[in-house]
Formats: C-alpha cells, sequence, structure tokens
C-alpha cells in the first residue's frame, strides 16, 4: 500500500514539478542564449552586464516586468484580454507532459520511468495541444481591439490550420514504422545509433516538421503574426508588463516542447551509440537524461540560428511554401514509405532512399508546374493563389 | 461514488454550462469559446468511456481546426460591431424554454425507452460490456475496422471532403472577369 | 462497476435539446451554425457511451464519419455565410430572406 502511494503520487509529483521548474528555468536560458548567441552571430557584444557573462539578465528582465504596472487600455474587451496570456501559456505547459525525457532510473525497486505519462495517444495528444496555442494569439488579438492585433491573430490563425496539416502528416511515416502512436515506443523502436534513426529514414518529411514546427511556434521566418515592420507588435501590441512577458515565456516554452519532440519523433530521443546503457541503474537513467537534453539544447541552437540568418517570408510566400511545396512533400513521404514498406519487407535503407527521391521529384514537379505558371501569365493576374489568401483579401 | 461517478458529474456539469452559455451569450466570440469548453469536457468524457483516440481526435478536429475556422471567420467579418438585433421577446423566450424543456423530457424518454427494449440494456450485454471496458478500444483496432469493414464509407468520407473543398473554392473565389 | 449508459443518453439528449433551442431562438447565423455543431456532438457523445455498453468499437467509428462530415459542413458553411455577408453586410437570418441576390 505504501509503495502504491510512492509510485502514484509522490513520483509523478516529483517528476512533475522537476520539468516545470526545468522549463521555467530553460526559458530563462534561451532569452539569455538568444540575445548571447544574436550577439555572437551579429559580431557584437549581447548582454554581458549583469553577472557573469550577462547570465543574470533574464532575472533581471523578470523583476523589471514584474514591478511594472499592469495596466489594461480602456478600449479592450477585459475577460478576454486577461484571459488570452494564459490560454497561450497553458497549453505549452501541459504538452510537455507525454514527452520522455530519459529512460528508466531504478531506485530501491522501483522502476521509474523519465517521463510524466505514457500515454497510448502520446503523439496525437502533442498534437491536440499544439493545436490549442492558436487561441492565445487569436484571442490576445481580438481582446486588443487594435487593427494590427487583429490583422496579426487573422495572420495566425491561418498559419496555424494550414502548417498544423502539415506536421500531422509528416507523423505517419514516423509512426508506420514504429506502429505505435506513444513517444516513448517510438523512441524506443529507433534504436541507439545515429544511422537508425527516423532523421536519416525520413529526412524530406524531418525537415517538413521542422519547418512547420517553426510556423507553430510563430518563430522567424514565420513571425507574420508579429512582423514589427508591418504590425506594430501583432497580437501583442496592447500587452506590457508580466502580461507581456506570459507571451514571451509561452512561445519559448513552445520552442522547448517542440525540440523535445522532434528530438523524440526523429533523432532518437535518448539514444546515442548505447551510452545510455552505460553505469548502473541510477547512472544510466541520469546520461539518458543527459544526453535527451543535450540533444533538445543543440535543437534549439537551431531555432536561434535560424533566426538570425533567413529573412521573413512574406504572406503569399508562406501560404504557397505550405500548400504547395510541405503538402505534396509529406504526402508523397506517406505513400513511399507505406509502398516501400511492403516491396522491401520493411528494409529502412530503402525508405530512407525512397524517401529522399520522391522529395526531389515532387519539388521539382511543383517548382517547374509553377515557373511555368509564372511565364504563362500576365502581369496582374493571380489565379493560383491559394484559398486562404483569398479570405485576408477580403477583409481589405 | 466512484472516481467515474465524480469526473462524470464534474465534466457533464462543464459541457452543459458550456452549452448553455453558447446559445445565451450575445457576442458570437464568446458563444465560440464557450462551445471550445463544451468540446473540452466532452473529450473528457470521451477519456472516462476509454474511446482516448476519439477523445484526441476530438480535440484535434473540434477544438483544433472547427473553432478556429469558426473564429477567424468571426474576426474577419467583424461581427461586434454589428447591431445585435433580437427577434425574441421576453414573452417568447419563456415559450421557447417552456418547450425546451418538454423536448427534453421527450428526447431523454425516447433514448430511455429504446435502450431499455433493446439488448443494449439486457443484463447480458452489461457483462459482455463491462469486460470490454476493461481493455479499452486502442487505436489499433478502429484502424483495422476502418481499413477492412468500413472500407467503403471511409472512401466515401474522402469523397465528401473533396466535394466540400471545391465548394468552398468555387464560393469564395471571386470573379476577376467581371469585376475587371 | 461503470456508470450506467442511462447517465450518458441522458446528458447527450440534454445537449441536443439546448443545440436545438439555440437554432430556434438565435438569430445570428455563425451561432445557429455552432448550435448545429452541439447537436452532432451530442450524437457523438451518444454513439461512444452505447458503443461502449454493446462492446463494440463500430460506434467510435461512426463518431469519426460524423466529424468528417461535420468538418467538411463547416467549411461550406462558413464559406456560405461569408459570401452571404459580402452580399448583404448582415447575418442575421431574418434579414436574409430573399431569393433574388
Amino acid at each position: 500500500m505504501e509503495i502504491d502511494i510512492l509510485q502514484q503520487l509522490i513520483i509523478p509529483i516529483i517528476k512533475i514539478l522537476f520539468i516545470a521548474h526545468l522549463l521555467i528555468i530553460g526559458v530563462m536560458a534561451m532569452i539569455w542564449s538568444e540575445r548571447r548567441v544574436s550577439g555572437w552571430m551579429q559580431d557584437r557584444l549581447g548582454p554581458n552586464r549583469v553577472g557573469p557573462q550577462g547570465l543574470l539578465q533574464p532575472i533581471a528582465d523578470g523583476i523589471k516586468f514584474l514591478f511594472k504596472e499592469d495596466l489594461i487600455p480602456n478600449h479592450v474587451d477585459k475577460p478576454l484580454y486577461v484571459l488570452a496570456p494564459a490560454m497561450l501559456l497553458i497549453p505549452a505547459m501541459i504538452a510537455v507532459a507525454v514527452v520522455p525525457f530519459g529512460g528508466t532510473i531504478t531506485i530501491a525497486d522501483i522502476e521509474i520511468p523519465l517521463q510524466i505519462a505514457d500515454i497510448n495517444i502520446g503523439i496525437l495528444y502533442i498534437l491536440a495541444i499544439t493545436s490549442l496555442g492558436v487561441y492565445g494569439v487569436v484571442i490576445g488579438a481580438w481582446a486588443s481591439n487594435n487593427k494590427y492585433s487583429l490583422l496579426g491573430g487573422l495572420r495566425s490563425s491561418a498559419q496555424m490550420i494550414s502548417y498544423e496539416l502539415t506536421l500531422g502528416l509528416a507523423i505517419i511515416g514516423v509512426l508506420m514504422l514504429s506502429g505505435s502512436l506513444s513517444l516513448r515506443t517510438i523512441a524506443i523502436e529507433q534504436g541507439a545509433n545515429p544511422w537508425q534513426w527516423n532523421f536519416f529514414i525520413h529526412f524530406p518529411a524531418f525537415l517538413a516538421f521542422t519547418t512547420a514546427m517553426f510556423a507553430e511556434t510563430n518563430r522567424l521566418p514565420f513571425d507574420l503574426a508579429e512582423a514589427e515592420q508591418e504590425l506594430v507588435a501583432g497580437y501583442h501590441t496592447e500587452y506590457s508588463s508580466m502580461k507581456f512577458a506570459i507571451f514571451f515565456m509561452a512561445e519559448y516554452m513552445n520552442m522547448i516542447v517542440g525540440s523535445g519532440v522532434v528530438v523524440t519523433l526523429f533523432l532518437g530521443g535518448w539514444h546515442f551509440f548505447g551510452l545510455e546503457t552505460m553505469g548502473g541503474p541510477i547512472w544510466s537513467g541520469i546520461i539518458s537524461f543527459a544526453i535527451f537534453f543535450i540533444k533538445t539544447g543543440i535543437f534549439l541552437f537551431v531555432f536561434i540560428w535560424v533566426r538570425w540568418t533567413l529573412p521573413r517570408f512574406r504572406y503569399d510566400q508562406l501560404m504557397n511554401f505550405g500548400w504547395k511545396f510541405l503538402l505534396p512533400v509529406t504526402l508523397t513521404s506517406i505513400v513511399v514509405t507505406g509502398t516501400l514498406w511492403i516491396v522491401t519487407n520493411g528494409s529502412r535503407l530503402w525508405i530512407g532512399i525512397g524517401n529522399l527521391v520522391a522529395a526531389f521529384i515532387v519539388v521539382a514537379i511543383v517548382a517547374g508546374i509553377l515557373a511555368l505558371d509564372t511565364n504563362s501569365k500576365s502581369v496582374g493576374q493571380d489565379t493560383l493563389a491559394a484559398p486562404p489568401l483569398r479570405g485576408l483579401e477580403a477583409i481589405e | 461514488m466512484t472516481a467515474e461517478h465524480v469526473l462524470f458529474f464534474i465534466f457533464g456539469a462543464v459541457s452543459l454550462i458550456g452549452a448553455i452559455s453558447v446559445i445565451s451569450f450575445k457576442h458570437p466570440i464568446y458563444s465560440a469559446l464557450s462551445l471550445i469548453v463544451t468540446f473540452f469536457a466532452q473529450a473528457g468524457l470521451f477519456v472516462l468511456l476509454g474511446a482516448h483516440f476519439v477523445a484526441a481526435v476530438q480535440v484535434i478536429v473540434y477544438a483544433g481546426a472547427i473553432m478556429v475556422l469558426f473564429l477567424f471567420v468571426i474576426m474577419l467579418l467583424n461581427l461586434g460591431t454589428l447591431p445585435a438585433k433580437s427577434a425574441l421577446t421576453g414573452k417568447m423566450k419563456s415559450i421557447a424554454v417552456v418547450f425546451g424543456v418538454l423536448l427534453a423530457a421527450e428526447v431523454i424518454f425516447i433514448a430511455i425507452s429504446a435502450m431499455n427494449d433493446t439488448e443494449v440494456g439486457s443484463e447480458t450485454t452489461r457483462e459482455a460490456a463491462a469486460a470490454f471496458a476493461e481493455k479499452s478500444v486502442t487505436t489499433y483496432n478502429i484502424g483495422e475496422l476502418l481499413f477492412s469493414k468500413y472500407l467503403l464509407p471511409f472512401e466515401v468520407t474522402s469523397l465528401i471532403l473533396l466535394a466540400a473543398l471545391i465548394g468552398v473554392i468555387v464560393l469564395v473565389k471571386r470573379e476577376n472577369q467581371t469585376h475587371n | 462497476m461503470a456508470l450506467g449508459l442511462e447517465y450518458y443518453l441522458v446528458l447527450s439528449a440534454l445537449l441536443f435539446t439546448i443545440g436545438v433551442l439555440g437554432v430556434l431562438i438565435r438569430r445570428n447565423a455563425i451561432i445557429m451554425f455552432m448550435c448545429i455543431e452541439l447537436m452532432l456532438n451530442a450524437a457523438n457523445l451518444a454513439f461512444v457511451a452505447i458503443s461502449r455498453s454493446l462492446g463494440q468499437a463500430e460506434g467510435q467509428l461512426f463518431v469519426f464519419f460524423v466529424m468528417a462530415v461535420a468538418a467538411a459542413e463547416v467549411a461550406i458553411g462558413l464559406a456560405i455565410i461569408v459570401s452571404v455577408f459580402k452580399h448583404k453586410e448582415t447575418i442575421n437570418v431574418d434579414e436574409v430572406n430573399s431569393l433574388k441576390g
């Protein structure tokens, strides 16, 4: 009985507290590293005054946010205006519940999986929860009662719906090979060695998934919802003080969770050359957690790297890219994976090669059609723009 | 009182409150948000019934896609600025409530009597159901059924979606030729 | 012992009734449309509950078909609402009463 309570109540609570605090510390670390890395990339210093290497800068920023006046403008819709930041932050925080952040730790004959909840529809849960993040943006935008905010919210909702399709379709190939929706099983099925990971088997799907992830987290080059040059600050123009900070935190939390999901789905989770099985029952768990942590960190660096390297897309480019390139590539990936799986009896090498070749062919065909289309089209006519664009044009 | 009882009453109450808010809020945005709350509570009920996959799809499809479309349209048309005209006077509203209660009583009566008349309510099915509830339907079972016994309806569904896609494009497409 | 089917059926019936009432008393096309979704969801709840009571997975499959049809219906319906609004500047169904555009 005592062991039951320990296993069912105390250990999960410890795990939840650990992960929740890790997320918040991760957000602070991300804010610091984003500014330092961008400084490094632009050949300047970045914040380096508060604490060693400017490490305490996020804390100073947090204190500043806390002590700022929390003002609510007169023209906003008050209940929704207050609710919106929470609606963005909560999905970001609860999505992490199903991400496995390591193998298992065995203490006193109790095997503890390093994951808050291993539910059998894990990846669907992630998709469901991330799709809710859009409400915070849309409601915040609408409640602000400001036309720039509203435009940002409209852009964001159209963008989210478009890229969610890619997000969902890109993982189907992965699910076919692992035969399970549980993130833990998917990570274990991939095996210990890097060449067995889905990163190589589903390379086009990996690229599509990552791109869609950038779009879902509203990161550059897809941050049209808060494009400074066009929309002031988009959906959070009217927000200040801690409410703005919550929007900010939610964005970084989404990035961290997204990186964790990508690492689990495509980069083998906590596996690395069998290193995670070294050491005793306790140490192997800690090592596996460290491996997962480092992989997620590297992927987060990619997030920052892309942000300071690529310019922002235009709205029609964003829609065209999503519907005309990413969607066909992921759909072909499903067909090719399924066919080759049957034909070659599940040879992962052939599936990997087939996916790459098919993606090249699809991109070439789409690019060819688009090139032909622009050549034959007279100036000022755009008959082929994607449907969501029509919707946005209607308000102008 | 088992855990299922408690959770059922919580989710049921939330979904009913949400549903009533949908029809009583003046502004469409608030109605849409209440509907999202209802859908969530229903997803909770699906989990309670052991239908985990359905619950996830409910959140993805309804809360994640359909309601975003609703919000998109409400914001696009900026309906908040329209004068909210109500065709109903106070008297008609009370009549509506009376008839609503009557309708509810009727639907409940039909449902319960149908349940008692057919094999659903019989003891043997109850035992089978208890055994069934233990193992719960997995995604695997659903996929298997969907691609064998119900393959034709599944394909017809895809045709419906295709038809809807084409229909929407035709409906909202701006006719360049006639306007220019 | 699992909760009886009748609880779920009563809840489903209540939700359905609220949906019907919404369609009858509200004149805003978008809210009427949401109420239709509410009715479909009430039916879905009954499907899943009966699926468990019968011990068959079929009920859950029908929920998928309902959801697919609902998605198609929402897309078409909202497109119609948008084009009606462009034409008439209103979505009050009492004011959209002439067949001729």
